[in-house]
Order: structure tokens, then sequence, then C-alpha cells
């Protein structure tokens, strides 16, 4: 699979193909999701309607962490293959997954405000969400800090190994140490602690913004290899110069 | 109480719900936008360097 759409012109043949299909499916997933949570998901005994916040916030997390694990084996790819789509989707998911990781971070917010009567505590899950954040934005800004688009793809790619290390400390941050987070109630060995009810709504919305992801994903690789490709003509353009009528015959002048 | 107006009100939690779900639907419409738009400007720029270098 990896193989197969590793030849941009294959993938751009083939993602063309998928993205209506795949936006439709985006739209229809998230508006069940979103129907099932606000008029369906019955209210919490204990957190009441609060609760409702969880079916933005928990997907929001599962996608920070999956999104950066996606990028994390395509820098791998890109590193040891040397695989120029490896990096250009590497680059198309990082402002996704940076996005995915503030809504995280600002619902959680919201949430304990009313339920553990703070905005905010320095406890080891926020933390380590707060640092992903980080690593997002330092990830995006090294890749543009080189005029040398390779060098930056290549410092990016590293870095983005490097934090590989912080997703296991998110992920077991409330098992080790004495979070004010809650620990995990989907995942987890035993099977999920949450009702039925609400665990629904809940995969639905995850289903939802994965489907988000992928659209975006497609649409931001589409747009890179567009952008490479109009570097290059631009670049060609002297040489073909002489060659090339003053204008178009619509009229269009030609670049001199 | 209307039965709109209770659901609206999330059972005393409506300053917490509607927040966490309009920063939601900002955030991720908002990147949604940003990649539709500039996806598109792609498009419109390599069609016009394709009509003033006609590739060979």
């Amino acid at each position: 699979m990896l193989n197969y759409l590793a030849n941009p012109a294959r993938f751009m043949r083939v993602s063309g193909a998928l993205l209506p299909p795949l936006t439709v499916a985006t739209v229809v997933v998230l508006a069940a999701g979103l129907y099932l949570a606000l008029f369906v998901a019955p209210p919490d005994y204990q957190q009441g309607e609060s609760v409702k916040i969880m079916f933005v916030h928990v997907p929001a997390a599962w996608m920070a962490l999956l999104v950066y694990l996606v990028i994390a084996v395509a820098s791998a790819v890109a590193l040891v293959w040397r695989h120029p789509l490896a990096e250009i989707a590497a680059q198309a998911a990082a402002p996704i997954g940076a996005a995915f990781t503030l809504v995280c971070l600002v619902t959680g917010s919201l949430w304990g405000r009313p339920m553990w009567g703070t905005w905010w505590a320095w406890d080891a899950r926020m933390t380590s969400v707060l640092v992903l954040f980080f690593l997002y934005l330092g990830y995006i800004a090294l890749v543009n800090a080189f005029d040398d688009m390779s060098r930056g793809s290549r410092a990016g790619s590293v870095l983005a190994l490097v934090g590989v290390v912080n997703l296991p400390i998110i992920k077991f941050s409330v098992d080790w140490w004495n979070t004010l987070h809650q620990s995990e109630s989907v995942f987890r060995m035993g099977g999920p602690t949450i009702d039925s009810s609400m665990l629904w709504p809940l995969l639905v919305m995850a289903v939802g913004y994965l489907l988000l992801f992928k659209t975006l994903l497609f649409i931001r690789m589409r747009t890179a290899l567009n952008e490479r490709k109009a570097r290059a003509l631009q670049l060609a353009a002297p040489q073909r110069r002489r060659a090339a009528p003053a204008a178009l015959p619509d009229g269009t002048p030609v670049l001199r | 109480m209307s039965s709109f107006e209770n659901w609206a009100a999330m059972g005393g939690y409506a300053a917490f719900v509607w927040p966490a779900y309009a920063v939601s639907l900002g955030v991720l419409g908002g990147i949604a936008v940003q990649s539709w738009r500039r996806y598109r400007a792609s498009l419109r720029e390599l069609d016009r360097l394709q009509r003033v270098v006609p590739e060979r």
C-alpha cells in the first residue's frame, strides 16, 4: 500500500479519486457524531451535561497522538529511504496534528474549570500534552527555518523522531504519576469502563475526526506536490524563455 | 422553560459546553478552510504556469 502510493504521480491519481467520497464521508460522520453527542447521549450521573465536552475532547486527544505517530513513521521512512513523498506527508500532517492538540488542550481546560475547579494544573498528563503541542510547533518552525528545503526536511525528521519519546509518557502518565487527570476508560485492559450510551457517540466522533484528518492530509499533500511542481516550472522558465512566444493565443502575456 | 432552552442550558454547564464546541469547530473548521484555499491557489498557480511555460 505504502509502496504503491509512494509514486507521486500515482498518489495524485489515487488521492484525486478518493478526495470527493472522503470529504462526503467526513461531513456525514461528523454530523452523525454531533447529533449523537448533543441529542442522544445521556448526562453523566456525576458530571451532568458537562460530559458533552468529552465528545470533542477525547477524540481530539487520540488524534493528537495518532497524527504525531504518523509524522514520526513518515519521518523515519524519509530518513532511511529518502522518499520525498514521506517528507511531504509528515509536513502536511503537522499543522493538522497541532490543530487537534490545541482543541484537546482548550476543551480540556473548559471541562476542568467546572469539574476540577481549575482551568489548568501542571500535572503529568496536561504538561506532556502541552509539550506535544510545542513539538508540533517546533517541527513546523524547524522545517521552514532553512533556505534549503531538503535540509529543513531532514532536521524536522530528526526532531519528529526524538519527540516520539513523549508519546508513551502522555499515554501512561495517568498510570505512572498521581495526576489530576482521570485514567484511561476506553483503551484499557479488560475493556472500556464507559457506558455504551456514551461510548458509541464517542467512537462515531473519533471516526469523524479520523476521516477529517485523512481528507485534510490528502488536500495538503496535493497542495505541496502542486507547489513543488510550480516551483520546478518557474526554475525551468528562463531556459525556455527564448523559445516561448511573447503572448499566448488568448492574449495572456508570457513572463520575460 | 421550553425544551430547546432546557437543552441549550446544558444542565447549567452551557458556559463551558458551548465554548468547547465553538473552539473545536473554529480550530478544525479553520484549518479545513485554510487547507482548501491553499489547495485552490496551488491549482490556479500551476494552471497559470503550465500555460505560460508549456512543458516540452
